[in-house]
C-alpha cells in the first residue's frame, strides 16, 4: 500500500508522476531550478511574504485561527510576524533539500502530526495564500509556469509534512 | 453561506477594473489553470491550449463574462447563473473540485494585476464570492 496519501490535486498529480512503485516524489530538474531561482530573488524577504500569507489565511479562512488561540492575530501583530519567519525558515530549509524533503522535514512533520495536530487541509490554504501573495509582489514575473513549479514544490512540502500523521 | 453587505461592496467596486481587462484576465486564468493542474485539460480536448491561443482567449472571455453576470446580480446569483448551472450539471459535468482550482487561479491572476487593491479583506471577499458561484454551478448535479 505504501505511504503516499492524497491531499488534493497537487499531491495526487505528484504521485501520478512518480510512478506506481513506492513514493519517491522528487521535483523535476526544471521545477527545482525555478524554485531555487525564485528563492534567490526573494532573498531575506521570505519572512515578509510568509507573514502576509498567514494574515491572508486568517482573514480568508477564519477556521485556521483555531490553531493560534495563544497568539495575538490582529493585523501587524509581532507574534504573527515571528510565526511567519518560522514558516519562512522551514520553507527555505525545504528549498535547500529538494532532493530529500521527507528526511529534511521529518522533525517538523512529527511536530505537526503528534503535537500540533493541524489538519493537513490547512496547509493547502496557506499554500494558496502564499501564491496569491507572491503574485501581488511580483506581478510581471509570476508566470503560469513559475506558479506551476511553486505549486508542485508546495505540494511536495505538504506531503512530507503530513507523512507522519498515520 | 451568503455575502455580507461589506463583501458585496468590495466585489462590485473592484469589478470595473477587472472587467476593463476581462480578456487578458480570462486568458491568463486559464493558462495558469492548465499549467498548474494539467488534469483540467481533460475537458478541452477540442481546444488549442497553447498560451495566447484564440480558443483560450475566447473561453477566458466567456468565463470572466459569467463571473461578471454574477457580480451584476450579486443579490441573486442563483437565478443569474441558473442556465449555466444546468449546462455544467447535465452536459459538461465538470467535476466540482475543478471549480476550486479555477477560482484559485483567478485569484492569483487578479492579485497579480491589482496588487494594491487585492488586500486581505478583498481576497477573502472574492474567495467567498467564487465559492458561492461554484456552488450555484454544481447545485443541480444531483
Amino acid at each position: 500500500m505504501g505511504t503516499c496519501r492524497s491531499l488534493g490535486a497537487g499531491a495526487a498529480l505528484a504521485e501520478a508522476r512518480s510512478g506506481a512503485r513506492g513514493c519517491t516524489m522528487v521535483l523535476s530538474a526544471a521545477d527545482q531550478a525555478a524554485v531555487r531561482a525564485l528563492w534567490r530573488k526573494l532573498d531575506t524577504n521570505v519572512g515578509v511574504y510568509t507573514t502576509e500569507a498567514l494574515e491572508r489565511t486568517f482573514v480568508a479562512f477564519p477556521s485556521t485561527k483555531t490553531y493560534f488561540a495563544h497568539l495575538d492575530l490582529r493585523p501587524g501583530s509581532a507574534q504573527v510576524k515571528a510565526h511567519g519567519q518560522k514558516v519562512a525558515d522551514a520553507l527555505t530549509l525545504a528549498v535547500n533539500h529538494l532532493d530529500d524533503l521527507p528526511r529534511a522535514l521529518s522533525a517538523l512533520s512529527d511536530l505537526h502530526a503528534h503535537k500540533l495536530q493541524v489538519n493537513p487541509v490547512n496547509f493547502k490554504l496557506l499554500g494558496h495564500c502564499l501564491l496569491v501573495t507572491l503574485a501581488r509582489h511580483y506581478p510581471g514575473d509570476f508566470s503560469p509556469a513559475l506558479q506551476a513549479s511553486l505549486d508542485k514544490f508546495l505540494s511536495h512540502v505538504i506531503w512530507a509534512l503530513a507523512s507522519s500523521y498515520r | 453561506m451568503s455575502l455580507t453587505r461589506a463583501e458585496r461592496n468590495i466585489i462590485v467596486s473592484m469589478w470595473g477594473k477587472i472587467a476593463a481587462q476581462a480578456d487578458a484576465i480570462g486568458t491568463e486564468t486559464l493558462e495558469r489553470l492548465f499549467a498548474s493542474y494539467p488534469q483540467t485539460t481533460t475537458y478541452f480536448p477540442h481546444f488549442d491550449l497553447h498560451p495566447g491561443s484564440a480558443h483560450l482567449r475566447s473561453h477566458g472571455s466567456k468565463v470572466v463574462s459569467a463571473v461578471g453576470d454574477a457580480v451584476k446580480n450579486i443579490d441573486d446569483i442563483a437565478s443569474a447563473l441558473s442556465k449555466l448551472g444546468e449546462l455544467h450539471a447535465y452536459i459538461l459535468r465538470v467535476d466540482p473540485v475543478n471549480f476550486k482550482l479555477l477560482a484559485h487561479c483567478l485569484l492569483v491572476t487578479v492579485a497579480s494585476h491589482f496588487p494594491a487593491d487585492f488586500t486581505a479583506d478583498a481576497h477573502a471577499a472574492w474567495d467567498k464570492f467564487l465559492s458561492v458561484v461554484s456552488s450555484v454551478l454544481t447545485e443541480k448535479y444531483r
